[in-house]
């Protein structure tokens, strides 16, 4: 419990001075008017602030005024690959090089100091971004993990597991017999298990680093639509290579139907197949952003309140607090329950792809 | 606008999360999932094995014990059976010592029975010899006073023909 209130004393902290932070923002039309650590010069601007959390940055802000830089890359096909830093841009206040921070987006810069619509087109942006940074985190994390758990079986072979590996063994073997053997069968499961497990780890890792509402935690990493976008072709280009002819054939002329309605069913086949990874992309980053949209919001309450009055501020924060540290367990439940859901559906498509018999397996949407 | 940033998949990440994820795929397959997989089913089968050889064991162990059984069943049925053979043997040869005693006393009672008839049949045989000899002596005698004078031979001799048919005829 007091690591519950510690662990929300920590979000309230982190999300004030990210409300600060947008807050000044805010501002960037008059930004020598606004002070930093003013409150009340800057107007709250909640959904903005919620926006500015789930979605990605160029450079970390971790607490008050202190943001980490991160490494600005584009790529301009005009002007070639150009690398700095993301201090530069001063949070959107400045342009450097020719390049401006505009919404959370790289922009080129016209001759009046405006954004060149025409010209930023040409930019490719693969700058190290919050979300990029946190992509490599847990990549690290989950590889560093398993080598500990892969060497905690290569020492111990044969034997009852220990530590790390005796609390990751139950999930692996879940995901093993309940996800995969499941889902795609006892013959043909074992060569999508590296993907499965990769899958899986690399969504749970991401669904509870983003729940840490300190550095390096926080990131909203499978609530943003292009780390579910990447996770989801992969799922496709799986089923697609490795789809057989029963699944072709199911797909292109499903057998047993009138050729007149394969005029029909055929196209609706076609967009099922790239339905149902689109759905595995919505379905995760939904679950995830709108988890954080909700922890945010509850945390804006208090400054939309206090805005109004102090004490109606400081009277709001506790039921925030006691909805937040509500949410913040079920958060923990959504994110094994997301890493599952997206493996298990996965495995149900990759299934459906080699499934040999002719028994019709329904899939699930 | 800020919506549409949020659905809007960016490159960057896009391009950085298919390097990332696909290094770390490799990695982890190759390093961890592969023996961590391999691991388990590895340790499986041995626990399996090790259940299939404790269940031989103990199947084992459990004919063992019946065979001691059966065993010690047969012996206890021998020891029965030659306790019964013994006690057979023992009754006929009482029964049969006891025939032959019986049979023995039989036959000198018989023998014995024998002798004393032969002895009394000789006695009495004996007895009828001097008797007969006596009583021809008496007979002698008295035919020799009776018929000394020849008056009396011929009072015999007629009464004698008087009394058989011949006179008759």
């Amino acid at each position: 419990m007091l690591r519950a209130v510690f662990l929300s004393l920590t979000l309230l902290v982190a999300g004030w001075s990210q409300a600060q932070h947008h807050a000044q923002a805010d501002s960037l039309p008059a930004q020598h008017a606004a002070v930093a650590g003013h409150a009340e010069e800057a107007e709250f601007n909640a959904g903005k602030l919620i926006m500015g959390h789930i979605g990605d940055e160029h450079g970390w802000h971790i607490a008050g005024d202190f943001s980490l830089p991160l490494p600005v890359i584009i790529y301009d096909t005009q002007r070639g690959l150009k690398v700095f830093s993301s201090s530069r841009f001063e949070h959107g206040h400045a342009a450097y090089d020719g390049y401006l921070l505009h919404d959370g987006r790289i922009h080129a810069v016209d001759a009046a100091g405006g954004v060149d619509e025409a010209a930023s087109k040409n930019i490719w942006d693969i700058s190290i971004t919050k979300n990029v940074l946190t992509a490599f985190v847990v990549l690290t994390l989950v590889v560093l993990t398993f080598f500990a758990v892969a060497k905690g079986y290569r020492r111990r072979t044969g034997q009852a597991p220990k530590g790390l590996q005796s609390l990751l063994e139950p999930i692996i073997l879940f995901v093993r017999d309940d996800v995969a053997k499941g889902a795609i069968g006892d013959k043909k499961y074992e060569r999508f298990m590296p993907f499965l497990l990769t899958a899986f780890f690399f969504i749970l890792f991401s669904n509870l680093l983003g729940l840490v509402p300190f550095f390096p935690g926080g990131a909203n990493l499978t609530g943003n639509i292009a780390v579910t976008f990447t996770l989801a072709v992969i799922v496709l280009l799986i089923v697609t290579f490795n789809g057989n002819r029963h699944y072709w054939g199911h797909i292109l002329a499903m057998p047993g139907v009138p050729p007149w309605v394969l005029i029909i069913l055929t196209p609706v086949e076609i967009l099922g197949m790239f339905l149902k990874p689109f759905v595995l992309m919505i379905r995760l980053f939904a679950n995830i952003a709108a988890g954080h949209i909700i922890a945010m919001s509850f945390f804006s309450l208090i400054f939309v309140f206090g805005a109004t009055s102090a004490a109606a501020g400081y009277g709001v924060s506790v039921v925030s607090l006691l909805f937040t540290i509500f949410m913040f367990f079920l958060e923990i439940l959504v994110a094994f329950i997301q890493a599952y859901v997206f493996t298990f559906l996965s495995a149900l498509y990759i299934g459906a792809a080699v499934e040999e018999s002719h028994e019709h397996k329904e899939s699930l949407v | 606008m800020l919506l549409a940033s949020l659905v809007e998949p960016a490159f960057g990440l896009i391009f950085w999360m298919t390097l990332s994820f696909g290094i770390a795929f490799f990695l982890l397959t190759k390093f961890a999932w592969k023996p961590i997989l391999s691991a388990l089913r590895e340790r499986e089968r041995s626990i399996e094995d090790a259940i299939g050889e404790a269940k031989k064991a103990r199947e084992e162990v459990a004919a063992m014990k019946a065979g001691n059984e059966e065993l010690l069943k047969e012996a206890r049925n021998e020891r029965d059976q030659m306790l019964k053979e013994a006690r057979e043997i023992r009754d006929r040869e009482i029964a049969q010592a006891k025939d032959k005693a019986k049979a023995e006393a039989e036959a000198l009672l018989g023998r014995a029975r024998e002798d004393i008839r032969n002895e009394k049949n000789a006695a009495i045989t004996e007895m009828k010899n001097q008797l007969g000899e006596l009583s021809i002596q008496v007979a002698e005698r008295i035919l020799r006073e009776k018929l000394g004078d020849k008056s009396a031979q011929d009072a015999l001799l007629e009464k004698v023909l008087k009394e058989s048919d011949l006179r008759r005829s």
